[in-house]
């Protein structure tokens, strides 16, 4: 049963900003690949035509070596690679500079699928709607062992750890459907562990997040699970409890017991609940508990969410390049 | 015609015994190539069912779980049991001495203990995957093999590690071979470059192999006692076993390709009939590309969740270690140039690795870079980049040696004709095998995949086509070589009329390999200037 | 100094002994290199865990025995001495003195294991052994447990490498009393003694490494 010829594609579909981006690299490296194996391969083919034994060309060889050449066949690939360095770096580092307006999607990978909760509360196994034309950030964990969200037609890829969080981002630009494939050998179900991409028009994108009825928010789940845990019988908003206040803390710099500083954010919130003796705020005991075996990292997610939108309105937020 | 029987290191005692406890260095080369081969076919076996099932997009052939046990074995018999012995163990052993006049290698019991350990290694690493299976990718990444797989690992590492033993008890003979064995007159700069390229790989051996012996033996640990080194659940870090790991296999890549490299500047000397075009560029980047080797590590573990940072830094140095295969590569083609040049089938083989390591080592350009690594790592881009660099290249490599060097081996010649003719099989299958996978790996079809998407099976299927001819290819030298032991012309002590002590010594050579001392008067590859029917003549 | 006579026997693959002596020297020390990188993998592995974890891993170096530990450095140091006197004997073919020194070294090197074998069953007892019934009540067990079981995997290594060196000594005591070294060969001895060096230094690494943390810290 092969398929038509007409179905089988050589080039993948450009669906991102990222990938015309990287198509124009790539493509510049073919060229180069290519003149320079056609280099070789005529210059072997010429060679061994033209000296081979008993041909009648000459064979004196006035400069048997030759220093300029080889330094000058050094320094050109030298230099080449130099540029392409530049080029695919300067590409690279922008990859993991999300912007700011990006939405935010959870990602938790587990053998063998994909768990995927938006911020408004929509789930999803397997799929990934996003609307086109916005940038999308995704925060990924794993309940397991380590993934890989790979979407070609983005050309985006980011392996996805247990433990902790990787997140990576990208701008559809064109609607339609795309493969998502596991990445990092994970297990059995490793070639099965598939999905698909929905890029949307914005406005239907509005209409089936608010399609699913009943959808309650991460924040709002979250909130549930901040008293179901008893959170907030140590953070308390007045900062009267054993624990420090969590208003406003998410995207601030929070300053330890050791003398370091670090920012909250989603990385340190986990930590703090899944080993909280390992960053102790300044002025405060290492008396909280670790909840690393009762909190799901799903349900992180939705406590990270709550967190975030625990904003007291005079406090202006503190930046952080998210 | 001399009737009377010489002695020579084949015919000097019979019996398992004499060969079992041999200490002499030829009869271990000789217990290796057996081995090697054997090897090579079980791991060449396991990859002809993967693609076998690759020829649809379901999995009709194997189950998941078969699945990733084959590429596992795969991976682990052909980068442990057959690639990184392979030329050092066979044609190093053989010829390191002879090359540089000696009458043996430093030390020849530890050379045999070397093939010990390794078939201990081997048997033990293949039963252990034959038994209970290994599901974990020759990468062993963690926690998959360190607590969730289900799988052998314990046994499998432990047959990795002894084996690792092997390869270092090896590197560590060629060191001191070649450090204090040399002919008189035998200077560094008159060394051939086979003997610079197994002094390089042996240096990487002595310094990588033991990080990948620690690193496995960590990994065994976690295993057994469910303590957190490098699962995350348990407080480890994940990401400390990639670097270690990668610290051994990255330069492991050059411990396979390395000394290939070595053969392929033996052989294009020789049939052009000239000097090497640029002796000390070639030397030095030999010992460039070992040293650089272990700084790039990291490019294997761009999207793993380093820092951005730590990904620059290794894509950069990973375009320097790039530079001195490409220095290499043109001077070979130099080489050519106002050469003599006869199309023997050694001499093919290197054309073949030229041409094939040529394409090989320009998509590690494309991998090095990083923004691209991005889209193409763990797909069939990295597969096809790295069998063009081992079997196109290593592996033509291994191949183009074997052939040059089986007269001075066995004292016989093999059939020219078909020789040439499953040289070209192998071109053919070859590129048919692994060129569709650059495009599946840029369309994104990740590796270690059973099934896939339709759209994707008119590649896989060429593939598997070129894997077809791949096979066939493998097994017709397997048969003329052998065929030669009893058939083939005698050869004479210089067949090919090529410099270099180990063609001064009769072809097989005596078990003490030279007479008397030789004496080195002049560097490598001094070969005369080349006379033209015209009479013209070429000077060097 | 070697004896450069003709009359010395060496291995035929060999020109004479000098050069013998040469390759047996060269040999070792690349050997020791490989030993720099395994065991520099190990030591990477655990600053790496340090630095993550320092405080768990003050609170855990508190559970090792620094006077032991300390007895065990002198025993050590003390055994390389006995080897470098051996080696000296060696050189100047003193059959007697040579045989005796290989036999204090052998007999610190069994005291060595002794005290580490007490050590090591202090650590059951006290149920310090990962995944062996680990109980530990300082504070973050997890990460100290990581501290644990690179103290074992480290010192265990040592140790066997320091099994195998009293077997080497033993082999070479055995032999010195047959009357096999001398003046003109003795490399097995010295090569034997930069093993037994090399293994000497990696002890004076772990026992500040693993030991001394909380003392400095």
């Amino acid at each position: 049963m092969i398929p038509l010829l007409s179905s089988f594609p050589l080039f993948p579909v450009e669906a991102s900003q990222q990938a015309r981006q990287v198509d124009t690299l790539y493509i510049a490296l073919v060229i180069i690949a290519t003149f320079f194996t056609a280099i070789i391969f005529i210059s072997l083919a010429f060679f061994a035509v033209r000296y081979r034994k008993g041909s009648k060309a000459s064979r004196v060889l006035l400069h048997p070596e030759n220093l300029k050449l080889e330094i000058t066949w050094t320094a050109i690939p030298l230099v080449i690679s130099a540029g392409i360095f530049l080029w695919s770096a300067k590409l690279y580092f922008d990859e993991h500079v999300p912007p700011a307006n990006s939405i935010e999607i959870y990602v938790v990978a587990k053998q063998w699928m994909w768990k995927i909760e938006h911020p408004q509360g929509n789930r999803e196994i397997n799929e990934l709607h996003i609307p086109v034309g916005i940038p999308v950030k995704l925060i990924m964990t794993s309940q397991d062992v380590i993934h890989s969200f790979y979407v070609p037609a983005f050309r985006v890829k980011q392996d996805v750890l247990p433990d902790r969080y990787t997140t990576e981002w990208f701008l559809p630009t064109k609607i339609g459907e795309y493969h998502l494939f596991c990445a990092e050998y994970c297990g059995t179900g490793h070639a099965s562990m598939r999905g698909t991409v929905y890029v949307m028009d914005p406005s239907d994108y509005q209409q089936w997040l608010a399609g699913k009825t009943h959808e309650v928010p991460m924040a709002t789940t979250g909130e549930e699970l901040f008293q179901h845990f008893a959170c907030n019988t140590c953070h308390q908003e007045n900062d009267m409890g054993r624990g420090p206040s969590l208003y406003g803390i998410y995207g601030s710099t929070v300053h330890l017991n050791d003398g370091s500083t670090v920012i909250a954010d989603q990385s340190y919130i986990r930590n703090s609940i899944d080993d909280p003796g390992g960053q102790v705020v300044a002025g405060y005991r290492p008396i909280m508990p670790t909840f690393k075996q009762q909190v799901s990292p799903d349900q992180v997610d939705q406590l990270i969410e709550y967190i975030k939108s625990l904003r007291p309105p005079e406090k202006v937020a503190k930046g952080m390049k998210q | 015609m001399n009737t009377e029987q010489t002695v020579d290191y084949l015919n000097a005692g019979y019996g398992p015994k004499s060969w079992l406890l041999t200490t002499d260095h030829k009869r271990i080369a000789i217990l290796y190539l057996i081995s090697i081969t054997f090897f090579f076919f079980v791991g060449g076996f396991f990859a002809l069912i993967m693609r076998l099932e690759l020829l649809t997009p379901q999995a009709d052939v194997v189950s998941a779980h078969t699945y990733n046990e084959l590429f596992s074995m795969h991976g682990i018999t052909m980068i442990f049991f057959f690639l990184v012995p392979s030329i050092p163990a066979v044609l190093g052993n053989f010829l390191v001495p002879l090359m540089i006049g000696a009458r043996d290698l430093a030390f020849p019991r530890l050379n045999l203990l070397s093939w010990y350990l390794y078939i201990f290694g081997g048997i033990f690493t293949l039963v252990a995957m034959l038994t209970g299976g290994i599901d974990t990718g020759w990468t062993f990444y963690t926690p998959f093999s360190s607590a969730y797989s289900t799988t052998n690992v314990i046994p499998v590492v432990t047959g990795i590690f002894i084996l690792g033993f092997s390869s270092i008890l090896t590197g560590l003979n060629f060191i001191v071979t070649i450090h204090k064995m040399r002919a008189p007159g035998l200077t560094w700069f008159r060394l051939p470059l086979f003997i610079w390229a197994q002094y390089a790989t042996s240096v990487i051996i002595v310094l990588a192999t033991p990080v990948l012996a620690i690193t496995l033996a960590l990994l065994g640990v976690e295993r057994i006692f469910r303590v957190g080194i490098f699962d995350p659940a348990l407080g480890g870090d994940p990401l400390l076993f990639q670097h270690l790991f990668w610290f051994y296999s990255h330069p492991a890549v050059y411990i396979m390709v390395l000394p290939s490299m070595g053969v392929v500047s033996e052989l294009v000397t020789c049939f052009s009939r000239k000097r090497i075009f640029g002796y000390y560029f070639m030397a030095g980047a030999i010992m460039a590309i070992a040293a650089l080797g272990f700084l790039v590590w990291g490019h294997h573990m761009f999207v793993s969740g380093q820092s951005v940072y730590a990904g620059m830094v290794f894509s950069a140095l990973s375009y320097f270690v790039a530079v001195p295969s490409a220095v290499k590569v043109f001077n070979w083609t130099a080489t050519l140039y106002k050469g003599n040049i006869s199309f023997h089938t050694p001499l093919l083989y290197a054309f073949g690795f030229i041409g094939l390591f040529t394409i090989g080592g320009l998509t590690g350009l494309f991998l090095a870079a990083l923004a691209v690594d991005v889209h193409v790592t763990d797909t069939y881009f990295v597969v096809a980049h790295f069998h063009y660099i081992m079997v196109g290249g290593a592996v033509m490599g291994y191949l183009g040696g074997i052939h040059y060097w089986w007269p001075k081996i066995t004292g016989r010649m093999y059939n020219e004709g078909w020789a040439k003719f499953s040289a070209l099989i192998l071109f053919v299958g070859f590129n048919l095998t692994f060129f569709p996978q650059f495009i599946l790996g840029y369309l994104g079809m990740p590796r270690r995949y059973h099934v896939y998407p339709p759209e994707f099976q008119v590649l896989n299927v060429l593939s598997t086509a070129g894997a077809t001819i791949l096979g066939v290819g493998y097994l017709i030298p397997f048969t003329y070589l052998i065929w030669s032991l009893r058939k083939g012309k005698q050869a004479g002590p210089n067949p090919w009329n090529a410099t270099g002590l180990e063609w001064k010594t009769p072809s097989p050579p005596p078990p003490h390999n030279f007479d008397k001392v030789p004496i080195v008067t002049e560097g490598a590859y001094a070969y005369p200037p080349i006379l033209t029917t015209e009479g013209t003549h070429g000077g060097s | 100094m070697v004896d450069h006579s003709s009359a010395a026997p060496h291995a035929h693959q060999f020109d004479d002994i000098q050069q013998q002596h040469e390759a047996d020297s060269l040999g070792m020390w690349v050997f020791l290199t490989t030993e720099i990188l395994f065991f520099g993998a190990l030591f990477l592995s655990y600053g790496i865990y340090r630095h993550a974890y320092p405080e768990a891993f003050a609170a855990a170096s508190h559970f090792m025995d620094v006077i032991l530990g300390g007895i065990n450095t002198a025993v050590l140091l003390g055994s390389s001495l006995t080897v470098v006197l051996a080696v000296h004997a060696a050189q100047h073919g003193e059959r007697k003195r040579l045989v005796m020194f290989l036999i204090f070294t052998i007999i610190l090197g069994l005291a060595f294991l002794s005290i580490k074998g007490v050590e090591y069953s202090h650590k059951f007892a006290e149920h310090l052994v990962p995944g062996v019934d680990f109980q530990y009540k300082g504070p973050q067990p997890g990460h100290a447990e990581i501290y644990f079981i690179l103290y074992f995997v480290m010192t265990g290594i040592h140790a066997l490498h320091l099994l195998i060196g009293v077997g080497i000594m033993t082999v070479l005591a055995f032999r010195a009393s047959k009357n096999r070294f001398g003046p003109d060969y003795f490399a097995p001895i010295e090569v034997s003694g930069l093993y037994w060096h090399f293994v000497d230094i990696v002890w004076i690494f772990l026992y500040p490494m693993l030991y001394l943390i909380h003392v400095y810290h």
